[in-house]
Protein backbone atom coordinates (compact mmCIF):
# COMPACT_ATOMS: atom_id res chain seq x y z
CA UNK A 1 0.00 0.00 0.00
CA UNK A 2 1.21 3.48 -0.72
CA UNK A 3 2.04 5.77 2.15
CA UNK A 4 1.25 9.02 0.39
CA UNK A 5 -1.10 9.41 -2.49
CA UNK A 6 -2.18 12.58 -4.21
CA UNK A 7 -4.94 12.68 -6.76
CA UNK A 8 -5.18 15.49 -9.30
CA UNK A 9 -3.80 17.92 -6.77
CA UNK A 10 -3.90 21.53 -7.88
CA UNK A 11 -3.76 25.03 -6.54
CA UNK A 12 -4.47 28.36 -8.14
CA UNK A 13 -3.43 31.73 -6.77
CA UNK A 14 -5.98 33.98 -8.44
CA UNK A 15 -5.58 33.26 -12.11
CA UNK A 16 -2.21 31.58 -11.75
CA UNK A 17 -2.27 27.80 -11.72
CA UNK A 18 0.83 27.11 -9.68
CA UNK A 19 0.32 23.35 -9.58
CA UNK A 20 -2.01 21.37 -11.75
CA UNK A 21 -3.08 17.77 -11.89
CA UNK A 22 -0.33 16.52 -9.61
CA UNK A 23 -0.78 12.82 -8.90
CA UNK A 24 1.89 10.72 -7.24
CA UNK A 25 2.17 7.58 -5.21
CA UNK A 26 4.88 7.09 -2.65
CA UNK A 27 5.46 3.63 -1.29
CA UNK A 28 6.61 3.01 2.22
CA UNK A 29 10.38 3.20 2.62
CA UNK A 30 10.92 4.89 -0.68
CA UNK A 31 13.35 7.71 -1.35
CA UNK A 32 11.73 9.88 -3.94
CA UNK A 33 13.13 13.04 -5.52
CA UNK A 34 11.07 15.93 -6.75
CA UNK A 35 12.98 18.07 -9.21
CA UNK A 36 12.27 20.83 -11.65
CA UNK A 37 13.49 24.27 -12.68
CA UNK A 38 13.11 27.29 -10.39
CA UNK A 39 9.52 28.36 -9.99
CA UNK A 40 8.15 25.02 -11.17
CA UNK A 41 6.01 24.65 -8.04
CA UNK A 42 7.99 22.21 -5.93
CA UNK A 43 7.82 24.10 -2.67
CA UNK A 44 4.16 24.87 -3.34
CA UNK A 45 3.55 21.12 -3.45
CA UNK A 46 5.32 20.74 -0.09
CA UNK A 47 3.21 23.49 1.34
CA UNK A 48 0.05 21.75 0.20
CA UNK A 49 1.18 18.41 1.61
CA UNK A 50 1.87 19.99 5.00
CA UNK A 51 -1.29 22.03 5.14
CA UNK A 52 0.29 25.46 4.80
CA UNK A 53 -1.65 26.03 1.58
CA UNK A 54 -5.11 24.70 0.99
CA UNK A 55 -5.29 22.93 -2.38
CA UNK A 56 -8.02 24.29 -4.62
CA UNK A 57 -8.61 20.88 -6.15
CA UNK A 58 -7.71 17.24 -5.76
CA UNK A 59 -6.98 15.30 -2.62
CA UNK A 60 -4.10 14.03 -0.51
CA UNK A 61 -4.13 10.75 1.37
CA UNK A 62 -1.66 9.50 3.90
CA UNK A 63 -2.10 5.85 4.86
CA UNK A 64 -5.43 6.01 3.07
CA UNK A 65 -6.67 8.88 5.24
CA UNK A 66 -7.57 12.13 3.58
CA UNK A 67 -5.62 15.07 4.94
CA UNK A 68 -6.51 18.09 2.88
CA UNK A 69 -8.28 20.75 4.85
CA UNK A 70 -6.45 19.75 8.00
CA UNK A 71 -4.29 22.24 9.88
CA UNK A 72 -0.49 21.90 9.69
CA UNK A 73 -0.19 20.73 13.31
CA UNK A 74 -2.82 18.04 12.70
CA UNK A 75 -0.97 16.84 9.65
CA UNK A 76 2.21 16.56 11.73
CA UNK A 77 0.30 14.24 14.04
CA UNK A 78 -0.66 12.09 11.07
CA UNK A 79 2.99 11.58 10.24
CA UNK A 80 4.40 14.19 7.90
CA UNK A 81 7.51 16.07 8.99
CA UNK A 82 9.34 18.69 6.99
CA UNK A 83 12.32 20.98 6.73
CA UNK A 84 12.50 24.30 4.97
CA UNK A 85 14.44 25.65 2.04
CA UNK A 86 15.55 28.66 4.07
CA UNK A 87 16.39 27.20 7.46
CA UNK A 88 13.76 27.92 10.07
CA UNK A 89 15.21 27.08 13.43
CA UNK A 90 14.27 28.57 16.78
CA UNK A 91 17.42 30.65 16.55
CA UNK A 92 17.53 32.08 20.06
CA UNK A 93 16.93 28.78 21.82
CA UNK A 94 19.46 26.09 22.56
CA UNK A 95 19.89 23.11 20.29
CA UNK A 96 18.27 20.73 22.73
CA UNK A 97 15.31 23.05 23.27
CA UNK A 98 14.77 23.09 19.51
CA UNK A 99 14.41 19.34 19.57
CA UNK A 100 12.39 19.24 22.79
CA UNK A 101 9.74 21.55 21.35
CA UNK A 102 9.18 19.02 18.60
CA UNK A 103 8.15 16.42 21.19
CA UNK A 104 5.28 18.66 22.24
CA UNK A 105 2.59 16.55 20.65
CA UNK A 106 3.75 13.41 22.46
CA UNK A 107 3.35 15.01 25.86
CA UNK A 108 0.10 15.08 27.74
CA UNK A 109 0.55 16.92 31.03
CA UNK A 110 -1.58 20.03 31.46
CA UNK A 111 -0.72 23.52 32.64
CA UNK A 112 -1.57 22.75 36.25
CA UNK A 113 0.72 19.72 36.34
CA UNK A 114 3.40 21.79 34.65
CA UNK A 115 3.27 24.66 37.10
CA UNK A 116 3.12 22.52 40.22
CA UNK A 117 5.79 20.15 38.92
CA UNK A 118 3.77 17.04 39.66
CA UNK A 119 5.43 13.65 39.07
CA UNK A 120 3.96 13.39 35.59
CA UNK A 121 5.81 16.57 34.61
CA UNK A 122 9.17 15.16 35.64
CA UNK A 123 8.45 11.82 34.04
CA UNK A 124 7.57 13.27 30.66
CA UNK A 125 10.23 15.98 30.75
CA UNK A 126 12.98 13.51 31.67
CA UNK A 127 11.76 11.19 28.96
CA UNK A 128 11.99 13.79 26.21
CA UNK A 129 15.33 15.10 27.47
CA UNK A 130 16.76 11.61 27.11
CA UNK A 131 15.11 11.14 23.75
CA UNK A 132 16.31 14.50 22.48
CA UNK A 133 19.89 13.77 23.56
CA UNK A 134 19.75 10.36 21.92
CA UNK A 135 18.53 11.90 18.71
CA UNK A 136 21.24 14.56 18.81
CA UNK A 137 23.95 12.01 19.45
CA UNK A 138 22.88 10.09 16.34
CA UNK A 139 23.84 13.21 14.43
CA UNK A 140 27.02 13.79 16.46
CA UNK A 141 25.57 16.91 17.95
CA UNK A 142 25.23 15.99 21.61
CA UNK A 143 28.12 18.32 22.46
CA UNK A 144 26.26 21.23 20.93
CA UNK A 145 23.13 20.60 22.99
CA UNK A 146 23.52 23.71 25.12
CA UNK A 147 24.64 26.01 22.30
CA UNK A 148 22.32 28.52 20.73
CA UNK A 149 20.92 27.26 17.46
CA UNK A 150 21.94 30.47 15.70
CA UNK A 151 25.59 29.93 16.63
CA UNK A 152 25.84 26.59 14.85
CA UNK A 153 27.71 26.36 11.56
CA UNK A 154 25.50 26.15 8.51
CA UNK A 155 25.80 22.41 7.94
CA UNK A 156 24.87 21.67 11.53
CA UNK A 157 21.88 23.97 11.34
CA UNK A 158 20.62 21.89 8.43
CA UNK A 159 21.20 18.75 10.44
CA UNK A 160 19.43 20.20 13.44
CA UNK A 161 16.42 21.02 11.32
CA UNK A 162 16.26 17.43 10.10
CA UNK A 163 16.75 16.26 13.66
CA UNK A 164 13.86 18.41 14.84
CA UNK A 165 11.62 17.11 12.08
CA UNK A 166 12.52 13.53 13.05
CA UNK A 167 11.59 14.23 16.65
CA UNK A 168 7.96 14.48 15.57
CA UNK A 169 8.31 10.82 14.59
CA UNK A 170 7.17 11.19 10.98
CA UNK A 171 6.34 8.39 8.58
CA UNK A 172 7.08 10.69 5.68
CA UNK A 173 9.87 13.24 5.78
CA UNK A 174 9.81 16.13 3.34
CA UNK A 175 13.19 17.74 2.76
CA UNK A 176 13.16 21.04 0.92
CA UNK A 177 16.55 21.55 -0.73
CA UNK A 178 18.62 20.12 2.10
CA UNK A 179 21.88 20.65 0.21
CA UNK A 180 21.29 24.30 -0.64
CA UNK A 181 24.41 26.29 0.11
CA UNK A 182 26.54 23.30 0.99
CA UNK A 183 29.95 22.56 -0.43
CA UNK A 184 30.60 19.18 -2.15
CA UNK A 185 32.06 17.67 1.02
CA UNK A 186 29.04 18.70 3.10
CA UNK A 187 26.71 17.45 0.39
CA UNK A 188 28.40 14.08 0.49
CA UNK A 189 27.94 13.90 4.23
CA UNK A 190 24.32 14.91 3.83
CA UNK A 191 23.73 12.06 1.39
CA UNK A 192 25.05 9.64 3.95
CA UNK A 193 22.89 11.22 6.61
CA UNK A 194 19.75 10.86 4.50
CA UNK A 195 20.50 7.22 3.83
CA UNK A 196 21.18 6.68 7.48
CA UNK A 197 17.91 8.36 8.52
CA UNK A 198 15.91 6.23 6.18
CA UNK A 199 17.40 2.98 7.42
CA UNK A 200 17.47 3.91 11.08
CA UNK A 201 14.05 5.53 11.40
CA UNK A 202 12.28 3.50 8.71
CA UNK A 203 11.04 6.76 7.31
CA UNK A 204 9.98 7.49 3.77
CA UNK A 205 11.70 10.49 2.23
CA UNK A 206 10.52 12.92 -0.39
CA UNK A 207 13.10 15.51 -1.27
CA UNK A 208 13.39 18.56 -3.43
CA UNK A 209 16.87 19.21 -4.68
CA UNK A 210 18.78 21.08 -7.31
CA UNK A 211 22.06 19.32 -6.77
CA UNK A 212 21.88 16.67 -9.48
CA UNK A 213 24.75 14.67 -8.03
CA UNK A 214 22.81 14.27 -4.83
CA UNK A 215 19.51 13.52 -6.49
CA UNK A 216 20.89 11.02 -8.96
CA UNK A 217 23.03 9.46 -6.26
CA UNK A 218 20.40 8.62 -3.70
CA UNK A 219 16.90 8.78 -5.12
CA UNK A 220 15.32 5.59 -6.34
CA UNK A 221 12.67 7.35 -8.30
CA UNK A 222 12.28 10.88 -9.57
CA UNK A 223 9.34 13.07 -10.42
CA UNK A 224 10.07 16.06 -12.62
CA UNK A 225 7.74 19.01 -12.77
CA UNK A 226 7.73 22.13 -14.86
CA UNK A 227 5.19 24.94 -14.81
CA UNK A 228 3.25 23.08 -12.16
CA UNK A 229 2.78 19.90 -14.15
CA UNK A 230 4.47 16.54 -14.03
CA UNK A 231 6.55 16.10 -17.15
CA UNK A 232 8.32 12.88 -16.29
CA UNK A 233 8.53 10.09 -13.74
CA UNK A 234 11.04 7.30 -13.51
CA UNK A 235 14.41 6.06 -12.32
CA UNK A 236 17.37 8.48 -12.40
CA UNK A 237 18.70 6.82 -15.55
CA UNK A 238 15.40 7.16 -17.36
CA UNK A 239 15.13 10.80 -16.31
CA UNK A 240 18.65 11.60 -17.48
CA UNK A 241 17.77 10.63 -21.02
CA UNK A 242 14.25 12.02 -21.05
CA UNK A 243 13.87 14.61 -23.79
CA UNK A 244 11.26 16.70 -22.03
CA UNK A 245 13.40 16.98 -18.93
CA UNK A 246 16.43 18.09 -20.87
CA UNK A 247 14.29 20.66 -22.62
CA UNK A 248 12.89 21.95 -19.38
CA UNK A 249 16.31 22.36 -17.87
CA UNK A 250 18.27 23.55 -20.85
CA UNK A 251 15.57 25.18 -22.92
CA UNK A 252 14.68 24.04 -26.40
CA UNK B 1 16.26 14.90 42.14
CA UNK B 2 18.52 16.15 44.94
CA UNK B 3 19.98 18.82 42.71
CA UNK B 4 16.53 19.97 41.75
CA UNK B 5 15.49 20.36 45.36
CA UNK B 6 18.70 22.27 46.06
CA UNK B 7 18.02 24.64 43.17
CA UNK B 8 14.49 25.30 44.35
CA UNK B 9 15.82 25.71 47.88
CA UNK B 10 18.26 28.42 46.84
CA UNK B 11 15.53 30.41 45.15
CA UNK B 12 13.14 29.95 48.05
CA UNK B 13 15.81 31.10 50.47
CA UNK B 14 16.46 34.18 48.36
CA UNK B 15 12.77 35.09 48.42
CA UNK B 16 12.59 34.69 52.20
CA UNK B 17 15.75 36.71 52.68
CA UNK B 18 14.59 39.57 50.48
CA UNK B 19 11.30 39.62 52.36
CA UNK B 20 13.09 39.72 55.70
CA UNK B 21 15.34 42.50 54.45
CA UNK B 22 12.28 44.48 53.46
CA UNK B 23 10.72 43.94 56.89
CA UNK B 24 13.86 44.86 58.78
CA UNK B 25 14.18 48.07 56.85
CA UNK B 26 10.56 48.90 57.61
CA UNK B 27 10.71 48.09 61.32
CA UNK B 28 13.77 50.21 61.82
CA UNK B 29 11.83 53.09 60.43
CA UNK B 30 14.29 53.53 57.62
CA UNK B 31 11.43 53.90 55.21
CA UNK B 32 8.24 55.76 55.91
CA UNK B 33 4.75 55.21 54.59
CA UNK B 34 5.45 57.33 51.58
CA UNK B 35 8.37 55.20 50.47
CA UNK B 36 6.34 52.11 51.22
CA UNK B 37 3.74 53.38 48.76
CA UNK B 38 6.43 53.82 46.14
CA UNK B 39 7.62 50.26 46.71
CA UNK B 40 4.10 48.86 46.45
CA UNK B 41 3.33 50.68 43.22
CA UNK B 42 6.67 49.55 41.83
CA UNK B 43 5.75 45.95 42.63
CA UNK B 44 2.33 46.32 41.00
CA UNK B 45 3.92 47.86 37.92
CA UNK B 46 6.34 44.94 37.81
CA UNK B 47 3.46 42.46 37.90
CA UNK B 48 1.73 44.16 34.98
CA UNK B 49 5.01 44.62 33.10
CA UNK B 50 5.70 40.89 33.50
CA UNK B 51 2.28 40.16 32.03
CA UNK B 52 3.11 42.45 29.12
CA UNK B 53 6.43 40.67 28.72
CA UNK B 54 4.57 37.37 28.33
CA UNK B 55 2.66 38.79 25.37
CA UNK B 56 5.52 40.69 23.74
CA UNK B 57 8.69 38.98 24.90
CA UNK B 58 7.62 35.36 25.04
CA UNK B 59 4.76 35.13 22.59
CA UNK B 60 6.27 37.79 20.34
CA UNK B 61 3.11 39.77 19.72
CA UNK B 62 3.13 43.54 19.96
CA UNK B 63 0.51 44.48 22.55
CA UNK B 64 -0.04 48.10 23.51
CA UNK B 65 -3.24 47.86 25.51
CA UNK B 66 -2.21 46.37 28.82
CA UNK B 67 -3.39 49.39 30.75
CA UNK B 68 -6.83 48.36 29.49
CA UNK B 69 -6.57 44.83 30.89
CA UNK B 70 -5.28 46.26 34.13
CA UNK B 71 -8.27 48.61 34.23
CA UNK B 72 -10.68 45.73 33.75
CA UNK B 73 -9.05 43.90 36.65
CA UNK B 74 -8.94 46.99 38.84
CA UNK B 75 -12.59 47.89 38.40
CA UNK B 76 -13.73 44.29 38.76
CA UNK B 77 -11.85 43.92 42.04
CA UNK B 78 -12.90 47.36 43.23
CA UNK B 79 -16.58 46.78 42.57
CA UNK B 80 -16.41 43.29 44.04
CA UNK B 81 -14.88 44.28 47.36
CA UNK B 82 -17.27 47.20 47.64
CA UNK B 83 -20.26 44.95 47.10
CA UNK B 84 -19.51 41.95 49.33
CA UNK B 85 -18.41 41.33 52.88
CA UNK B 86 -16.35 38.18 53.52
CA UNK B 87 -13.42 37.45 55.80
CA UNK B 88 -10.53 39.65 54.71
CA UNK B 89 -8.21 37.17 53.01
CA UNK B 90 -10.95 35.15 51.37
CA UNK B 91 -12.42 38.30 49.93
CA UNK B 92 -9.02 39.48 48.76
CA UNK B 93 -8.18 36.21 47.03
CA UNK B 94 -11.61 36.02 45.43
CA UNK B 95 -11.28 39.60 44.23
CA UNK B 96 -7.90 38.91 42.68
CA UNK B 97 -9.09 35.76 40.93
CA UNK B 98 -12.17 37.56 39.63
CA UNK B 99 -10.03 40.47 38.48
CA UNK B 100 -7.77 38.06 36.62
CA UNK B 101 -10.65 36.19 35.04
CA UNK B 102 -12.42 39.37 33.91
CA UNK B 103 -9.22 40.69 32.35
CA UNK B 104 -8.47 37.27 30.88
CA UNK B 105 -11.91 37.16 29.33
CA UNK B 106 -11.43 40.56 27.75
CA UNK B 107 -8.06 39.25 26.57
CA UNK B 108 -9.84 36.38 24.83
CA UNK B 109 -12.42 38.70 23.28
CA UNK B 110 -9.72 40.88 21.79
CA UNK B 111 -7.22 38.09 21.20
CA UNK B 112 -9.28 35.64 19.17
CA UNK B 113 -9.93 38.05 16.30
CA UNK B 114 -6.86 40.28 16.70
CA UNK B 115 -4.15 37.62 16.95
CA UNK B 116 -4.65 36.89 13.27
CA UNK B 117 -2.93 40.20 12.71
CA UNK B 118 0.80 40.64 12.89
CA UNK B 119 3.19 43.22 14.23
CA UNK B 120 2.09 46.83 13.93
CA UNK B 121 -1.50 45.93 13.10
CA UNK B 122 -1.93 43.95 16.27
CA UNK B 123 -0.32 46.82 18.17
CA UNK B 124 -2.83 49.28 16.75
CA UNK B 125 -5.81 47.03 17.53
CA UNK B 126 -4.71 46.42 21.13
CA UNK B 127 -4.01 50.12 21.55
CA UNK B 128 -7.51 50.92 20.35
CA UNK B 129 -8.94 48.25 22.59
CA UNK B 130 -7.24 49.74 25.64
CA UNK B 131 -8.81 53.10 24.88
CA UNK B 132 -12.18 51.46 24.28
CA UNK B 133 -12.09 49.98 27.75
CA UNK B 134 -11.28 53.36 29.23
CA UNK B 135 -14.16 55.04 27.45
CA UNK B 136 -16.51 52.24 28.39
CA UNK B 137 -15.57 52.82 32.02
CA UNK B 138 -16.13 56.56 31.67
CA UNK B 139 -19.52 56.03 30.07
CA UNK B 140 -20.72 53.43 32.53
CA UNK B 141 -20.91 56.17 35.14
CA UNK B 142 -23.66 54.52 37.16
CA UNK B 143 -21.53 51.49 37.91
CA UNK B 144 -17.97 52.71 37.72
CA UNK B 145 -18.31 56.28 38.89
CA UNK B 146 -17.45 57.54 35.41
CA UNK B 147 -14.78 60.17 34.94
CA UNK B 148 -14.83 61.19 38.58
CA UNK B 149 -13.74 57.72 39.55
CA UNK B 150 -14.62 54.81 41.81
CA UNK B 151 -14.24 55.91 45.43
CA UNK B 152 -14.14 54.34 48.88
CA UNK B 153 -12.87 50.92 47.96
CA UNK B 154 -12.07 49.09 51.21
CA UNK B 155 -8.35 48.73 51.82
CA UNK B 156 -7.62 45.05 51.41
CA UNK B 157 -3.90 44.77 50.70
CA UNK B 158 -0.67 46.18 52.01
CA UNK B 159 2.98 45.69 51.29
CA UNK B 160 2.97 42.09 52.53
CA UNK B 161 0.12 40.93 50.35
CA UNK B 162 1.45 42.67 47.26
CA UNK B 163 4.89 41.15 47.87
CA UNK B 164 3.43 37.67 48.20
CA UNK B 165 1.35 38.03 45.05
CA UNK B 166 4.40 39.31 43.19
CA UNK B 167 6.41 36.29 44.29
CA UNK B 168 3.57 33.96 43.28
CA UNK B 169 3.28 35.60 39.86
CA UNK B 170 7.02 35.42 39.20
CA UNK B 171 7.17 31.79 40.34
CA UNK B 172 4.15 30.90 38.25
CA UNK B 173 5.59 32.52 35.14
CA UNK B 174 8.98 30.84 35.55
CA UNK B 175 7.49 27.41 36.10
CA UNK B 176 5.19 28.00 33.17
CA UNK B 177 8.02 28.97 30.81
CA UNK B 178 9.88 25.78 31.61
CA UNK B 179 6.94 23.56 30.78
CA UNK B 180 5.82 22.27 27.41
CA UNK B 181 3.22 25.02 27.17
CA UNK B 182 5.77 27.73 27.79
CA UNK B 183 8.12 26.23 25.23
CA UNK B 184 5.31 26.13 22.68
CA UNK B 185 4.64 29.82 23.27
CA UNK B 186 8.31 30.74 22.92
CA UNK B 187 8.58 28.70 19.73
CA UNK B 188 5.86 30.92 18.22
CA UNK B 189 7.98 33.97 18.97
CA UNK B 190 10.99 32.33 17.39
CA UNK B 191 9.38 31.13 14.21
CA UNK B 192 5.68 30.64 13.82
CA UNK B 193 5.84 28.64 10.60
CA UNK B 194 8.44 26.26 12.01
CA UNK B 195 6.44 25.87 15.21
CA UNK B 196 3.41 24.84 13.23
CA UNK B 197 5.48 22.45 11.11
CA UNK B 198 6.47 20.44 14.17
CA UNK B 199 2.99 20.10 15.54
CA UNK B 200 2.39 23.16 17.73
CA UNK B 201 -1.21 24.38 17.43
CA UNK B 202 -0.10 27.98 17.07
CA UNK B 203 -3.50 29.66 17.06
CA UNK B 204 -4.43 27.96 20.30
CA UNK B 205 -1.18 28.89 22.02
CA UNK B 206 -1.33 32.48 20.86
CA UNK B 207 -4.76 32.91 22.36
CA UNK B 208 -3.72 30.96 25.46
CA UNK B 209 -0.61 33.08 25.97
CA UNK B 210 -2.63 36.22 25.51
CA UNK B 211 -5.17 34.99 28.05
CA UNK B 212 -2.48 34.35 30.66
CA UNK B 213 -0.94 37.73 29.95
CA UNK B 214 -4.28 39.51 30.37
CA UNK B 215 -5.06 37.45 33.48
CA UNK B 216 -1.89 38.57 35.25
CA UNK B 217 -2.44 42.17 34.17
CA UNK B 218 -5.89 41.90 35.74
CA UNK B 219 -4.43 40.59 39.00
CA UNK B 220 -2.06 43.56 39.02
CA UNK B 221 -5.03 45.84 38.47
CA UNK B 222 -6.90 44.17 41.33
CA UNK B 223 -4.00 44.81 43.69
CA UNK B 224 -3.86 48.39 42.53
CA UNK B 225 -7.55 48.94 43.26
CA UNK B 226 -7.36 47.42 46.72
CA UNK B 227 -4.24 49.33 47.69
CA UNK B 228 -5.02 52.70 46.18
CA UNK B 229 -8.70 52.55 47.26
CA UNK B 230 -9.58 54.98 44.53
CA UNK B 231 -9.75 54.44 40.76
CA UNK B 232 -10.03 56.88 37.90
CA UNK B 233 -10.05 56.05 34.21
CA UNK B 234 -7.31 58.68 33.80
CA UNK B 235 -4.78 56.32 35.35
CA UNK B 236 -5.23 53.78 32.54
CA UNK B 237 -4.43 56.06 29.66
CA UNK B 238 -2.44 54.96 26.66
CA UNK B 239 0.65 56.58 28.17
CA UNK B 240 0.50 54.10 31.02
CA UNK B 241 0.63 51.23 28.54
CA UNK B 242 3.67 52.91 27.07
CA UNK B 243 5.30 53.21 30.48
CA UNK B 244 4.79 49.49 31.01
CA UNK B 245 6.24 48.89 27.60
CA UNK B 246 9.29 50.96 28.49
CA UNK B 247 9.88 48.73 31.53
CA UNK B 248 9.72 45.64 29.34
CA UNK B 249 11.98 47.04 26.62
CA UNK B 250 14.40 48.32 29.22
CA UNK B 251 14.73 45.00 30.97
CA UNK B 252 14.85 43.03 27.78
CA UNK B 253 11.96 41.51 25.88
CA UNK B 254 11.63 37.91 26.92
CA UNK B 255 13.53 38.28 30.18
CA UNK B 256 11.33 38.15 33.27
CA UNK B 257 14.19 38.98 35.61
CA UNK B 258 15.11 41.86 33.32
CA UNK B 259 11.60 43.24 33.77
CA UNK B 260 11.96 43.02 37.54
CA UNK B 261 15.27 44.90 37.57
CA UNK B 262 14.01 47.50 35.13
CA UNK B 263 10.78 47.92 37.12
CA UNK B 264 12.68 48.60 40.33
CA UNK B 265 15.16 50.88 38.64
CA UNK B 266 12.58 52.95 36.77
CA UNK B 267 10.35 53.24 39.85
CA UNK B 268 13.15 54.83 41.83
CA UNK B 269 14.20 56.98 38.94
CA UNK B 270 10.66 58.25 38.54
CA UNK B 271 10.59 58.98 42.23
CA UNK B 272 13.86 60.91 42.13
CA UNK B 273 12.64 62.90 39.16
CA UNK B 274 9.29 63.62 40.75
CA UNK B 275 10.01 67.33 41.10
CA UNK B 276 11.01 67.70 37.49
CA UNK B 277 8.09 66.00 35.84
CA UNK B 278 8.60 67.68 32.45
CA UNK B 279 12.17 66.45 32.24
CA UNK B 280 11.24 62.92 33.24
CA UNK B 281 10.02 61.77 29.85
CA UNK B 282 12.98 63.42 28.15
CA UNK B 283 15.33 61.49 30.40
CA UNK B 284 13.38 58.30 29.70
CA UNK B 285 13.71 58.97 26.00
CA UNK B 286 17.43 59.64 26.21
CA UNK B 287 17.94 56.47 28.23
CA UNK B 288 15.98 54.44 25.72
CA UNK B 289 17.95 55.87 22.82
CA UNK B 290 21.23 55.11 24.56
CA UNK B 291 20.00 51.61 25.33
CA UNK B 292 18.95 51.03 21.72
CA UNK B 293 22.38 52.14 20.53
CA UNK B 294 24.51 50.20 22.98
CA UNK B 295 22.39 47.24 23.95
CA UNK B 296 19.45 46.99 21.62
CA UNK B 297 17.82 44.01 23.28
CA UNK B 298 17.53 45.55 26.74
CA UNK B 299 19.48 45.13 29.94
CA UNK B 300 19.37 41.36 30.05
CA UNK B 301 18.37 40.63 26.47
CA UNK B 302 16.57 37.33 26.45
CA UNK B 303 18.64 35.93 29.30
CA UNK B 304 17.38 35.33 32.76
CA UNK B 305 19.28 36.15 35.89
CA UNK B 306 19.25 33.00 37.97
CA UNK B 307 20.69 32.45 41.41
CA UNK B 308 21.56 28.92 40.37
CA UNK B 309 22.69 29.32 36.78
CA UNK B 310 24.30 32.74 36.72
CA UNK B 311 27.09 31.95 39.23
CA UNK B 312 27.86 28.80 37.24
CA UNK B 313 27.98 30.80 34.04
CA UNK B 314 30.24 33.43 35.59
CA UNK B 315 32.51 30.69 36.87
CA UNK B 316 32.70 29.20 33.38
CA UNK B 317 33.47 32.59 31.94
CA UNK B 318 36.27 33.11 34.46
CA UNK B 319 37.74 29.72 33.61
CA UNK B 320 37.65 30.57 29.94
CA UNK B 321 39.39 33.87 30.52
CA UNK B 322 41.97 32.13 32.67
CA UNK B 323 42.59 29.57 29.94
CA UNK B 324 43.01 32.24 27.36
CA UNK B 325 45.34 34.13 29.63
CA UNK B 326 47.45 31.05 30.24
CA UNK B 327 47.64 30.38 26.53
CA UNK B 328 48.65 33.98 25.98
CA UNK B 329 51.46 33.63 28.49
CA UNK B 330 52.67 30.39 26.98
Amino acid sequence: MSLLETKNLGIAFGGLRAVDNFSINIKEGELLGLIGPNGAGKTTIFNMLTGVYLPTEGSIYIDGKKINGKKPFQIVKMGIGRTFQNIRLFANLTVIENVKIAFHKDMTYNTFTGIFRLPKYWKEEDEITTKALELLSLFDMENDAENMAKNLPYGKQRKLEICRALATNPKLLLLDEPAAGMNPQETKELMETIHFIRDKFKVTVLLIEHDMNLVMGICERLVVIDYGMIIAKGTPDEIKSNKKVIEAYLGS
Amino acid sequence: MKKRLKDYGINFLAVVLSYLALRVIMYNGLINNYVQGVVVFAMINIIVAISLNIATGLLGQLALGHAGFMAVGAYTAGLFVKAVEYPLYIEMIMALILAGLAAGLSGLIIGIPALRLRGDYLGIVTLGFGEMIRYTIINLGDITGGASGLKRIPKMVGLNEVFIVLVIVITFVFLFIKSRHGRAIISIRENEIAAESIGIPTTFYKVYGFFISAFIAGVGGGLFAMYQRYLTPEKFRFMFSVELFIIVVFGGMGSITGTIFAGVFLAFLTEKLYEYDEVRLIIYAIMLILLMIFKSDGLLGRHEFSLVQTPRRIKNLFNKIKDRFKKGVA
